[in-house]
């Protein structure tokens, strides 16, 4: 029992059975997350260091809470405490890391293909937390691993991904994820957030939402970083809730039932209302919790091919 | 009895021992020759008196010919050129039946790194690695530290050069320091030796100072380079904007903010009616202006890198920093419009933007990575495989645009193998097949994603005077 990858830098080209396989383990860890007693003894004496280059604290503390349950041993690092800011090379400081002999490396970096680089560096199986605006696949694989829960399965399921597509690692991920395991996809945002060769992505795209709502048994929103308004891509976020925003009117219109995803963290009343958010189709939730489960899951079967 | 077991003992751990150092040191030893091996990969010998190139293909761009031709040489000077020359009449035979002989080949884009950079690269090393590209003259690029701006510069340059077998001409900055705000002295520079004018690694971003640029350099009758490029349209770009970013994620530089730079020059050229020269062309856009330019008879030339005629921005799914350069990798539509301006003389040159980067300024991460990419040893293999040998070129074309369309450009001499001329040819052999390695390079940077690729046509002499340099 072992995937045919080594390292997950991300879920472009990981193959069907991995990803189900990942999903079989963390549903059987999702049970053992329910138990009194929620720790097992399965990584005790694997070290495993946590790199964030980036600030982080839903994913750093999901990925913390996974090595918990598995009773791994764990070393925290992030940019501020480190010694980047004394100008060492980021080449450097990983390899120093590794040189005290770790096993596994989670790491979250700002620029992307960064983490596919600096294992070039380390002796240690590498999984990525996110870089930058490259690929998120913990995140996907915890959004389909909720997906799979809600509706059984993912194949041929509908799915609608609505926001800043071009500078979102969480949809890419979900992008190359679900294509891999047979939904369907329309991506949805204002023509300034989609890249300039969207069909390079091989899915659907349009730039009106109600198309997208319609078409969706599943949306997963994203976040819109307050930032962009000010970088000329957006006018304000207030047209942007107008026109993309996952409105309680909106939503109220529509004639299917469409269960809500989101990454988090969320601007309530701009890409989504609190009604919407905390309303019986919504299952974000749900999804940290999975994301638990689905990190323990990975954590386990790549640390078992070492 | 015990004494025997034991002194039988000792012996076979001396020998086994001895044996076991000899071996260990010979491995060590052969080690080291394999290092070695780069310094006699090179031979450079003098070739006085009367020689006599014998068999060889001669290709002459200044008569558009190729002919088999015997050529005899008096104290590095061409003596004779026939069909035939008698053996008696040369001291020595320097046999080349199946090589081609050319005028030495010109590389009018290279950065050398000196002053400021030397463990990238000096004027030596770089012309080390020119000498094994095939190239015997090469133009290096102003945007070293300090920047080549002043006369004391430029003499630098040619000082440091002046005992190396290449000729090394310095391109000057067009504006003073590479700032973009004043220009430099062009008439002083052009008295000390620059050829041409250029703020290469950025462009001129002014509309105002590209025009006073173009203008005054009528008076020295000079090209202005500019590295075309829309500062403001990249916006931090690191990749071309297209299928790869939209993947990968990377952000964009779009073929537009070349384009649109290429077309604001293209404009003022006309205007003023000077001389103006596009380096390393990239998009299909780009092409496309500079074929209606020249239909109008803008006084434009422009040349392709052998990277982007090689590579596509495919590379870069891998993440790997040695396909970064400026202007990025572009698309496969994009290559093939090089390709066809390249037919019908649109673009004018194979330059290759030779840039050396120590590894540690690579070994990082993509948006860190210096952009680049060694050039002068891959480019003719290179260029012979995916132009030559894919029928897209003919030898001659080739050649013409490794020598005698640089040469116009940049006004400088080649050979046009008449009696009484010094000698400087690259002689090659187009059915040679090879693999580009490390041992290949003499640059002091091995920054090149062509490591283990294989080609067919490669560079084996080059002569140049009364100096013979032979390349393994």
């Amino acid at each position: 029992m072992s995937l045919s990858i080594n390292n997950l830098f991300g879920l472009e080209g990981v193959p069907k059975e991995d990803i189900n396989q990942i999903f079989d383990t963390a549903f059987s860890f999702r049970e053992v997350l329910e138990r009194e007693v929620k720790k097992v003894p399965t990584l005790k004496g694997i070290t495993i260091v946590n790199l964030f280059f980036e600030p982080s604290t839903r994913t750093k503390n999901s990925f913390a809470l996974a090595e918990k349950r598995l009773s791994a041993d764990t070393v925290n690092f992030s940019a501020s405490s480190s010694s980047l800011k004394k100008g060492e090379s980021l080449k450097d400081t990983v390899q120093n890391l590794c040189a005290m002999k770790l096993d596994v490396v989670v790491m979250r970096h700002s620029v992307p293909g960064s983490v596919r680089m600096l294992s070039k560096f380390v002796d240690a199986v590498v999984i990525n937390a996110g870089d930058g605006t490259h690929e998120h696949p913990t995140q996907a694989l915890l959004d389909m691993m909720s997906l799979k829960e809600k509706f059984g399965k993912i194949e041929d399921l509908n799915i609608a991904i609505i926001g800043d597509i071009k500078h979102s690692r969480v949809a890419r991920s979900n992008i190359y994820g679900l294509k891999t395991m047979g939904a369907n996809i329309k991506i949805c945002g204002p023509p300034t957030f989609m890249p300039a060769d969207v069909e390079a992505l091989g899915v659907d795209y349009t730039y009106d939402i109600d198309e997208a709502l319609n078409f969706a048994d599943a949306v997963n929103v994203l976040r819109i970083q307050k930032e962009r308004q000010g970088s000329g891509l957006l006018p304000s976020m207030r047209e942007y809730r107008q026109e993309f925003g996952l409105t309680k009117e909106r939503m109220n219109n529509l004639e299917n039932k469409v269960t809500i995803l989101h990454p988090g963290p969320m601007n309530r009343q701009i890409e989504i209302d609190s009604e919407v958010a905390d309303g019986e189709n919504s299952i974000i939730l749900e999804q940290v919790l999975n994301g638990v489960a689905i990190r323990m899951a990975v954590l386990f079967l790549l640390s078992g091919n070492r | 009895m015990v004494l025997l077991l034991e002194w039988l003992f000792y012996f076979y751990f001396l020998v086994i021992g001895k044996l076991w150092y000899e071996f260990q040191r010979f491995v060590r030893l052969s080690k080291r020759l394999d290092k070695l091996i780069p310094e006699i990969m090179m031979k450079k010998s003098d070739l006085k008196g009367k020689v006599l190139l014998q068999g060889g293909k001669v290709v002459n761009p200044s008569s558009d010919s190729i002919q088999k031709q015997d050529i005899l040489l008096d104290d590095g000077k061409i003596a004779l050129v026939e069909q035939e020359i008698e053996e008696e009449k040369a001291d020595k035979v320097i046999e080349l039946t199946d090589r081609v002989i050319a005028p030495g080949f010109i590389d009018i884009h290279t950065h050398l790194r000196e002053p400021g950079q030397e463990d990238s690269e000096t004027i030596r090393s770089g012309a080390q690695a020119a000498l094994a590209g095939g190239f015997t003259q090469i133009c290096c690029m102003p945007n070293t530290i300090p920047p080549i701006s002043t006369e004391g510069d430029v003499l630098f340059v040619k000082n440091k050069a002046q005992n190396l077998e290449v000729k090394v001409h310095p391109v000057a900055s067009i504006t003073k320091g590479r700032a973009g705000k004043e220009l430099s002295e062009f008439s002083e520079l052009v008295e000390a030796g620059a050829v041409a004018f250029s703020d290469d690694g950025s462009p001129v971003e002014s509309s105002q100072i590209m025009r006073n640029a173009l203008e005054y350099s009528k008076i020295v009758d000079r090209p202005i380079v500019n590295h075309s490029v829309d500062q403001d349209l990249k916006n931090g770009g690191i990749i071309n904007e297209g299928k790869v970013s939209a993947q990968t994620g990377l952000n964009g530089n779009p073929p537009i903010a070349e384009e649109i730079m290429v077309q604001r020059d293209l404009k003022i050229a006309e205007f003023t009616d000077a001389k103006l020269h596009i380096p390393h062309v990239t998009t299909k856009g780009a092409v496309e202006l500079i074929r209606q330019a020249k239909e109008r008879g803008v006084k434009v030339s422009a040349e392709a890198t052998p990277h982007h005629l090689s590579l596509t921005e495919e590379y870069l799914k891998t993440f790997d920093t040695r396909g970064k350069v400026a202007p990025p990798l572009r698309e496969e539509k994009d290559q093939q419009a090089l390709i066809q301006g390249l037919k019908d003389g649109t673009i004018d040159v194979i330059a290759t933007d030779h840039a050396p980067h120590t590894y540690n300024k690579k070994e990082t991460t993509l948006d860190l990575a210096a952009y680049g990419m060694i050039g002068m040893e891959s480019a003719f293999g290179l260029m012979m495989d995916n132009l030559v040998n894919k029928n897209e070129l003919s030898i001659l074309e080739l050649v013409k645009k490794f020598t005698i369309n640089p040469a116009q450009i940049m006004e400088l001499d080649i050979c046009r193998f008449q009696p009484g001329e010094k000698a400087e040819f690259t002689i090659f052999d187009e059915n040679e097949w090879w693999v580009f390695n490390e041992e290949s390079v003499y640059s002091k940077s091995k920054n090149t994603p062509f490591f283990g690729t294989e080609m067919t046509g490669r560079v084996k002499k080059v002569i140049i005077g009364d100096r013979v340099i032979e390349i393994y």
